[in-house]
Order: C-alpha cells, then structure tokens, then sequence
C-alpha cells in the first residue's frame, strides 16, 4: 500500500498548487481521451480553458455563469466543512427560482422598486424551505440528508415542469410551456451596458467576501470548522451539531434560492423547462475546486464557468457534443480528490472525520 | 380486475423493479464490506451506455450485457483507488463517481440518441407462457431470473460462507480485521468490483430491456433510490428483494394510473411518487428503529488506511 508520511505541518505550497495540478492533469488526460474519440483533443482543451479566458468579450458571459455557482458553492462549503453533505442545491436552487417566480407573477400589473427585493427575498426562502425538509429530518430522525436533499431535487424538477405547463402557463404564450416574462421591474439590472453582466455577479462577489470574514473571524465560523473535524470535542465545547446541521442546511438553500431566483430574473427572464442547468451540482465541483474557502471558490467558479462557455464554443470548433462539459467536470473533480488527499492527508486524517449517515 | 390485466401489471412491476434490485444488492455488498458508494447513478449510467453501443454495433444483446458489467466494474474502480488507495473522501467521490457517468454517458450516447435494438426477449419459449398465470412465472427474461438467483446467493453467501463473514467484519471492525490478518483493502476492492458489476447490469436492463433505446439519463435518478433501498433492507437481501418490488409497484404508478383513466393527477404529480416515497420510507425507517442506530455497518463509510 501506499506509505504516507505524516507531516506535523500542512503543506501550504501545496496546499494552493494541487487545485492547479488537478487542472493540468485534466486538461492533459482531456486531450487524451477526446483525441482518442476521435475529435481534435488539443483543440478542444485549448476552447475549454484558455480561450473563455483570451477572448475579452467571453468575460461578460464567463461572470453570467460564474455568479450562480459561486453563490451556491459559498452556501454548500459551509456545510461541507460542517460534514453536513447537502447534494440537493439543485433542488434548493429551482424552488428559489419558483418562489420568486411566484412573487414576479402576482405583482405583474404592479411596478415599484420593491418588487425585485420581494423576489429575492422569496427566492431565499423558498431555498431555505427546501433545505429545512433535509435538516429536520436529519436532526430529528438521522436520516442522512444526502439522500433526501437529492430525492427533493427530483421532486422540485417535477414542481417545475407542473407549473410551466399549468397553473404559471403564459397566456399569451401560443401554449408553450413558459411564464410570463418578467417586467422591467422584475429582472435584473444590467450594470455594465451593452453586456449581459447583471448586479448578480457583483452581489454574488460581494456574499464571498462576507463569507470569508464570518468564517474566518467569527466564532460562528470555528464552530462551523470544530463540529465537522472533531464533533466530540464540539460538544463539550458548547457547539451542538444539530444547530451547526440548521443553520449550514439553510445558508445553503438560501444561497442557492438566491441564485435560483437571480437566474430566472436575470439571464432567463421567465421560467421554463430548460431551467435547470445543473448549476446545483457543478456547485459541489466548485466548492471542491476552491478548497471550501470563499476565495477559492471564486476562483472556482470562474474556472467551472469557464467549461460551460468553453464547451460551447468547442461544439462549433470541434463538433464536441455539449456532454463533453460535463466529462471535464468530473474529470476535474476525480483529479481534485486525487491530488486533494496527497497534500491533506495529513490534516484531513489525523481527526477522524464525523461518521457519514447512511 | 381479470386476470390478463393483474398479470401485465406484474410483468410492469418486475419489470420496473428488476434494476434497482440489481443496483441496491451490489450496494449493499460494498456497504457491508464498510464502503459507502454513492456513484450508483454514474455505474448504471456507463452500463447503460456500454451496453446499448456494444448491443447496436455487434447486434447481440448478449454481448451487450456482458459489455455493461465491464463497464460498470471499470467505472467502479476509479472510485475504489480514490478512496481505498488514496483514501479520498467517501461520500464526494461518490458524487464525482455520478457526474462522470452522467457525462460519459451522455458523451458517448450522443450518436446513440433515438436508435433502437431488438430488446431482451423473454428467457422461456412461448409455449410455456402461454396462460397468463403461467406468463407470470415464465414470461420474464434472464436478468429477471438472474436477480432473484443473485439475492439467495448474497443473502447465502453472507450468513453462511467464510469469505462472507470476513467481507462482514471487515466492514463491522476494519481495525480488528486487518489485525487477524485480512486484507482489508483488496476485501473492499473486490466488493466495490461487485457493486459495479451489478450496476453497471442493472443500468443495461434499462437500455437493453425496459426502453430499447438510447435516451439521455435514462436511469433518472434510479441508482439513489436503490441506495435509499439497501437502508430500508438493514442490509438484508431479503428485504431488498421486498423493498425493490414495493419501490417498483410505486414506479408503476404513473402508467397504472394512465391506464386506470386517472387523468385528474397531473402527471408530474405521479412522477414525483417514488422520490416521496423514498423520503417517506427512510423516514419511516428511522421512526420505527429501537437503538440508537440504524443496522449499519460500524464502519460504513469511514477511510481506513493501515499506516
């Protein structure tokens, strides 16, 4: 078997280089297997990773994708650090999307600064309502929230799809399955002209900020970190776990919500059936990709952005089916943990890790 | 109801049934070996599309499966160097497991998209499923018959076989185990190979049997409802074997429903059914247990490393 040496001392160098090198080893073992596909290999991680970075007038839309994951990424990796493995953000993230929906639909004939703010508000909500059915079941009853957080995203999906098709139908719409779509005091405003570039973007930079100094200066934060690292020692701490479950299950839902309810009035003005993208779950890659620290996962987000713009353009460059974005995710996510362990190991191990429910 | 009628409901059920059996009785060999692999999703998904591209290139659906189980013990054994040899964390490589079979599986399935095969016809000539009751016993095809046959053995193999006691206190004491003498590591390799195996089949029986065509994530969302199914077992294959077909006749709602001439359930509604249901029961499960915990492995779930 493999001998590790424990270090005393974490390494810092690596501990910021191996998020790098699980970049490089994807991009080289991309280029491997697309080649090996049959498509143009090179081509295709050249489009993937450095041309959404080369071509300015790919950043308004790398910030479009970026905002998303990196709001749900924030809420999630506070969890993570917890051990409280919400994987349901998706769900969290469409039923904020439906509840601010919701809102945009009554106040259609109304107009007002206010309605936008309700809409968010709303979003957050529903996010956290979603997220709630997971945390009390988990803490009242132990049910691991891993899978009822996920059950619920298929159940919000369906939620959707009812909705567009029903009640929320477009009147106007020639029988398509959308909603209205929202008014001008209902989406978004674009901040920089001309571009797709939403107040979202700067909000979402600004909630990492916040994040980074409520994890790294506050008590809340240590509590965060000692629950999931050594819940024993939490407890006679004082930090109860099962506030710690609360309250890292709802930040996620609300953060995902938010962004739920950014995206639907933002880049897609209305609800449809092609709303859910899989923001939810790149989220998880992102939060990975930044070491579950707010900073990182802003980095992260741009980089996870970056395979979404990338992989359109690598449709039209090298005919690259639209999937292939989601094989240089996972790829990514394989290499992370790979790397991930050679450098934590010993940190990460040395407290034996909360136990998972089942 | 006349008996034509019960009988295809039956064939639906098993039918329905028959994948997330296959699925959850490999995962709850690896649970017992002390692993927990939430990448039940993305096996099944590489099985689904290793077979249905073997079965449309060669024309044999045998092959096809044969291509599945490969497929699904090749995808199983990233997720068992991650975690056994590098000792990734359990659960995230988990997850990772089922991003990259919903990518590959896309991947590779995007030239398959709408093609069709001849499916897995039934094991049994005609002439024997000739009534209807007799339809019901004889009228499935080999998977059908393969996973009832894989429950007896896994459910034999673990309560009355050495190799199976070992696979259990590996997964009830790690420490203890490699203490004895086990090797707990290729144990739980040989474990994580079989739940692939058995995923990666039971993602094929969707491809190759249930819909003999390609579609995009077909197994929807299936390998988390069979993870959902080892829990209500309490890792007993025979209450798999119960839950999966209970899991299959709710499944089934959609289209008994249709078929009932229900039209005031919106069918989104009825295809939120098992998703409840799965929440409902692991609720359930945890009302009804007495002890403190749930019959799970002692070490489900946590990274061992001998050092």
């Amino acid at each position: 078997m493999l001998e590790w040496r424990r270090r005393r001392e974490p390494s810092r160098a690596m501990l910021y280089l191996s998020p790098l090198i699980a970049i490089a080893l994807t991009m080289v073992t991309g280029a491997m297997v697309f080649t090996a596909m049959g498509y143009d290999g090179l081509t295709a991680v050249f489009d993937f990773f450095l041309v959404p970075f080369l071509e300015p007038h790919r950043w308004p839309d790398l910030g479009v994708k970026a905002a998303p994951l990196v709001m749900i990424a924030l809420g999630l990796a506070i969890g993570f650090r917890a051990n409280v493995w919400n994987i349901g953000a998706e769900g969290q993230y469409i039923m904020g999307a439906i509840a601010g929906t919701g809102v945009a639909l009554a106040t259609y004939e109304m107009s007002g600064w206010w309605i936008l703010p309700a809409m968010a508000l709303a979003g957050i909500l529903g996010g956290m309502a979603w997220a709630a059915i997971p945390a009390l079941l988990r803490v009242r009853l132990q049910v691991s929230e891993i899978l009822t957080s996920l059950m619920l995203t298929y159940v919000a999906v369906q939620a959707l799809y009812y909705l567009v098709r029903g009640p929320w139908k477009d009147p106007d719409g020639f029988n398509f399955p959308q909603t209205r779509m929202f008014t001008a005091d209902q989406t978004l405003p674009v901040i920089i002209p001309e571009t797709l570039v939403h107040l979202g973007i700067p909000l979402a930079l600004l909630i990492a900020v916040i994040a980074w100094l409520v994890i790294e200066k506050t008590t809340a934060g240590y509590a965060v970190k000692v629950v999931g690292l050594a819940p024993a020692a939490a407890r006679h701490g004082g930090f109860s776990a099962e506030r710690t479950t609360w309250v890292t299950m709802l930040i996620g839902g609300g953060l995902a919500g938010l962004a739920g309810i950014f995206e639907a009035a933002g880049p897609f003005s209305q609800l449809t059936p092609q709303f859910p993208v899989g923001y939810g779950f790149t989220a998880i890659i992102v939060a990975f990709l930044g070491r579950l620290h707010p900073l990182g996962i802003v980095l992260g987000g741009v980089v996870l952005a970056a395979t979404y713009v990338g992989g359109e353009i690598a449709q039209t460059t090298v005919r690259l089916p639209q999937a292939a974005t989601g094989m240089f995710q996972a790829m990514l996510l394989f290499f992370l943990l790979a790397t991930d362990v050679l450098v934590r190991y010993r940190i990460a191990f040395r407290a034996r890790p909360a136990k998972v429910l089942p | 109801m006349n008996s034509v009628i019960l009988v295809s409901i039956i064939m639906t059920l098993v039918a329905a049934s028959t994948p997330i059996l296959l699925a959850a009785l490999g995962e709850l060999v690896v649970e017992k070996s002390g692993v927990l692999n939430l990448g039940v999703e993305g096996m099944m998904l590489t099985g689904a599309v290793a077979g249905f591209a073997v079965a449309f290139s060669t024309g044999s659906v045998a092959l096809g499966l044969v291509a599945s189980v490969i497929a699904g013990i090749a995808t199983a054994m990233i997720f068992a160097v991650l975690t056994l040899s590098l000792t990734a964390n359990q659960v995230a490589t988990g997850l990772a497991l089922t991003i990259f079979g919903v990518g590959a599986s896309s991947l590779i399935g995007a030239g398959f998209v709408g093609r069709t095969i001849d499916r897995l016809g039934p094991l049994f000539p005609e002439v024997l499923a000739s009534h209807p009751w007799l339809r019901a016993l004889f009228g499935h095809d080999i998977i059908v018959y393969l996973s009832l046959a894989l429950v007896l053995g896994v459910s034999v193999f673990l309560r009355r076989t050495r190799a199976g006691l070992i696979l259990r206190a590996v997964g009830e004491n790690d420490a203890s185990a490699h203490a004895i003498g086990y090797p707990v590591i290729g144990i739980r390799y040989a474990a994580i190979a079989f739940g692939g195996a058995l995923a990666g089949l039971g993602g094929a029986y969707f491809s190759l049997a249930l819909t003999p065509m390609w579609a995009d994530r077909l197994t929807a969302g299936r390998g988390w409802i069979a993870l959902a199914l080892v829990v209500f077992s309490a890792w007993k294959p025979g209450r798999l074997l119960l839950g999966a077909y209970l899991f299959g006749a709710v499944m089934t709602f959609e289209l008994q429903a249709k078929a009932a001439g229900i039209t005031w359930l919106a069918p989104e509604v009825l295809a939120m059914a098992p998703y409840l249901a799965t929440i409902l029961v692991l609720t359930m499960m945890s009302l009804g247990r007495k002890t403190g915990r749930l019959d799970a492995p002692a070490c489900l779930g946590k990274p061992f490393s001998v050092s």
